[in-house]
């Protein structure tokens, strides 16, 4: 560290800049790159891997044009993930990793501190992250939340921190509440609970998502608010509580129930736009896409509230000097405002509200975060119609959706059980 | 080649064993075929035996949650299978899958082949016709099955169809997302794998046997029966193995054609790499792989395809 108070004096030649590279990375005084490094930073490329819904190409194209460096969007599902940054750690230089995927990264050692200090909106980003708060409310705590993985020990110890420290193991990325999604004009009824997706008067027209993790949340969800479950904690449920589920489950399939198993997301928009299933788990942006076709597709808000999810930004390991200039640069970026503003019309939410909202017009701003009447069309972030003048978005404010998250998604210590007994349910 | 290396032919030989001249011809002939064979093997080795052999060894190893395979013998991922009765409902429901498409995708492709072969005189329209079979696969195997479902759905075409006609009342559910889609898809995606190798083998058919076989008394199913079918029978269990394959390793169309609500004997592997389980899956796959050799040596019992091949 003592190094670096020098070498900013100096005039920087490429050798002593590669030499030096580490140490001012480390550092928290560098504010403002100087011209040689900016020139510099042109010639990186810089690869974001994560899934569909959130590795958006818009967002790597708009990063590059803000930028100035390349930033190269690949996209993976959900096991291969965490497959590419356990195995091919080197490939990737930031992970978009949902919340729950830490459990499995940390041990692995690939991932790096990101330090707060250069974070440089980090006091403007969502309590929900940072302090594990939510309108001044303790969050849930059933299921992986935010604050249970950002803190890590130290720089060099990823584990997960009660206490805060100066080290994080992900930026706060784009986080949603999720529930069910309803064909209004379809159901014939009122939906108010997350049991109307196992009650009888659906039978062959609801779906669930085939995503174990998930799929197992939306069931003990209905299960337990239809009394027919109880679970101690829905965030992480003893092999019994599973089985029990599970069977339930099996009994429903064999029953009938489910017209579908969904499990990609333009699956479960075909089939709610196609009238195969009239209430199912879903995901925001596939409402927004059916939405986008014309079609009635309401995101119901439901009174056991939210299954929570979230993302965060991780830097991998081996990204060092220059590239982790550059990589920082795209961290303070992605919470400025335009990803948030982009991200928003699809129904997620940025971890910095203050500069999305600022990146949306106050009609858009009304309606996704405010709760108001849209005062004219609502578009998608491809410029499709999704609302229009005097819809309100389903769930009310940002504010008034994210005080009721009861369960997170998560990896639940008996996930390896959960996995074999979601194959019997599949097999059934 | 100079005298001194003949010294190597001291070996008492019988009077009949071939010249030195011939042997040595023997010897840069085979020394010539193994070059020939040197890179199919060097590819095979790289890409087939050690990916393969990978996989056997790390079925052995040990899977720890949120570490993944821990190098430590065991048995446990086989037993685990092979003592659950989920393994066990997925290959039957698999097996049930590959028999219906097997004899579905025969007939269809026999008669078809047949027609092309012995019913189409002109040689041109034959090719011409048979490259129309080849069109859907212009397009990519997502896409045809995709396509089934505005046919097959609640509002498809069918039911719409046959409800505006007042066939029926109310929309037929088991059209889309059921077996029977399931085996529609199979049957659009693999015919053409088993019409290809029985083409082939009937096209070798010398039409003078036929001719002979009429004049003999044979009546026209007698022909079928007994002189096309036997002479088929390479292209037959070329074919067979095709689509066995093909339904055994599947999990994608059985997927999303049963719209999730039926399970293959592979989707249990997918599920495991989920959360980076390698040695279970790795341990299915073996087994998938010892089923399905079984199988292919089975058809090639029945038929010896090597010798039908060259003749």
């Amino acid at each position: 560290m003592k190094k670096t108070g020098g070498l900013l004096n100096k005039k920087i030649s490429r050798r002593n800049l590669v030499a030096g590279g580490a140490a001012i990375a480390g550092s928290a005084a560098v504010t403002g790159f100087p011209m040689v490094w900016a020139q510099k930073l042109k010639d990186i490329t810089l690869n974001h891997t994560g899934m569909s819904y959130s590795t958006l190409a818009d967002i790597g194209k708009q990063a590059e044009k803000d930028l100035g460096f390349k930033v190269e969007m690949s996209v993976v599902d959900h096991p291969g993930l965490l497959n590419r940054v356990s195995n091919d750690p080197k490939s990737i230089d930031v992970a978009d990793v949902e919340i729950w995927q830490n459990k499995v990264l940390i041990p692995q050692k690939v991932l790096q501190g990101i330090e707060i200090a250069k974070i440089k909106n980090w006091g403007d980003l969502t309590s929900l992250y940072t302090d594990g708060t939510f309108a001044g409310k303790q969050v849930s705590r059933e299921g992986d939340s935010p604050i249970e993985f950002i803190y890590r020990r130290s720089v060099d110890d990823g584990g997960p921190s009660a206490a805060k420290t100066d080290w994080v193991n992900f930026l706060p990325g784009v986080f949603n509440a999720d529930t069910l999604g309803i064909r209004p004009d379809l159901v014939g009824r009122n939906i108010t609970t997350w049991a109307d997706l196992i009650s009888p008067d659906f039978k062959g027209k609801t779906a669930i998502q085939n995503i174990p993790t998930n799929g197992i949340m939306d069931a003990m969800m209905a299960f337990e608010s239809a009394g027919q479950l109880k679970y101690r904690d829905k965030g992480n449920p003893t092999k019994d509580e599973l089985a029990a589920t599970i069977a339930k489950l099996i009994m429903l399939k064999k029953g009938g129930h489910f017209r579908a198993l969904w499990s990609t997301f333009d699956e479960s928009i075909n089939l709610m736009a196609s009238g195969e299933v009239v209430i199912q788990s879903m995901w925001s942006p596939a409402v927004t896409a059916v939405q986008a076709q014309g079609i009635k597709c309401t995101y119901q808000p439901l009174k056991e509230g939210y299954r929570g999810w979230g993302n965060g930004l991780s830097l991998l390991g081996h990204v060092a000097g220059l590239k982790r200039d550059a990589a920082y640069e795209y961290l303070n970026w992605y919470n400025s405002g335009w990803v948030g503003g982009f991200i928003a019309k699809q129904g997620y939410y940025s971890s910095n509200p203050k500069t999305a909202m600022a990146a949306l017009t106050e009609n858009e701003r009304g309606f996704f975060y405010e709760g108001k009447p849209a005062t004219a069309d609502i578009t998608s972030p491809t410029g499709k119609k999704t609302n229009s003048a005097g819809d309100k978005r389903d769930g009310g404010s940002f504010e008034e959706r994210f005080s009721k998250v009861a369960v997170w998604n998560n990896l639940m210590d008996q996930a390896e059980f959960l996995y074999a007994k979601w194959n019997e349910f599949n097999a059934a | 080649m100079n005298a001194t290396r003949d010294v190597r032919g001291w070996r008492v030989k019988p009077p009949s064993s071939p010249s030195k001249v011939g042997k040595r011809m023997a010897r840069k002939k085979s020394l010539i075929t193994y070059v020939q064979v040197a890179p199919l093997t060097v590819v095979l080795f790289f890409f087939f035996v050690i990916p393969i052999a990978l996989v056997v060894l790390v079925s052995f190893f040990r899977y720890q949650m949120l570490v993944g395979i821990v190098p430590q013998f065991t048995t446990k991922n086989y037993v685990d299978l092979l003592s659950n009765p989920t393994t066990w409902s997925l290959y039957l429901s698999t097996i049930k899958f590959t028999l219906i498409v097997l004899a579905i995708t025969f007939v269809l492709g026999f008669w078809i082949s047949y027609f092309l072969v012995f019913h189409v005189r002109n040689l041109i329209t034959a090719i011409g016709l048979f490259l129309l079979c080849t069109i859907p696969f212009w397009t990519s195997n997502i896409i045809r099955m995709i396509s089934w479902r505005p046919v097959l759905g609640r509002e498809g075409l069918i039911n719409s169809g046959m409800q505006g006609v007042g066939i029926i009342d109310r929309p037929l559910d088991w059209l889309l997302y059921s077996d029977f889609s399931v085996v529609v898809a199979y049957v659009h995606l693999f015919t053409l794998f088993m019409i290809v190798p029985i083409f082939n083998s009937m096209a070798r058919i010398d039409k003078l046997l036929l001719e002979a076989a009429v004049d003999a008394g044979a009546t026209r199913w007698g022909v079928v029966w007994n002189v096309v079918l036997p002479l088929s029978k390479t292209g037959i269990a070329l074919g067979a193995l095709f689509v066995v394959t093909l339904v055994m390793g599947d999990f994608f169309v059985v997927t999303v054609m049963s719209g999730g609500m039926s399970g293959s004997a592979t989707s249990g592997i997918f599920n495991d790499l989920q959360f980076l389980n390698y040695p279970r899956a790795a341990a299915s796959a073996v087994i998938l792989l010892v089923i399905v050799l079984l199988i292919a040596s089975a058809i090639f019992r029945l038929v010896d395809v090597r010798k039908e091949l060259v003749k």
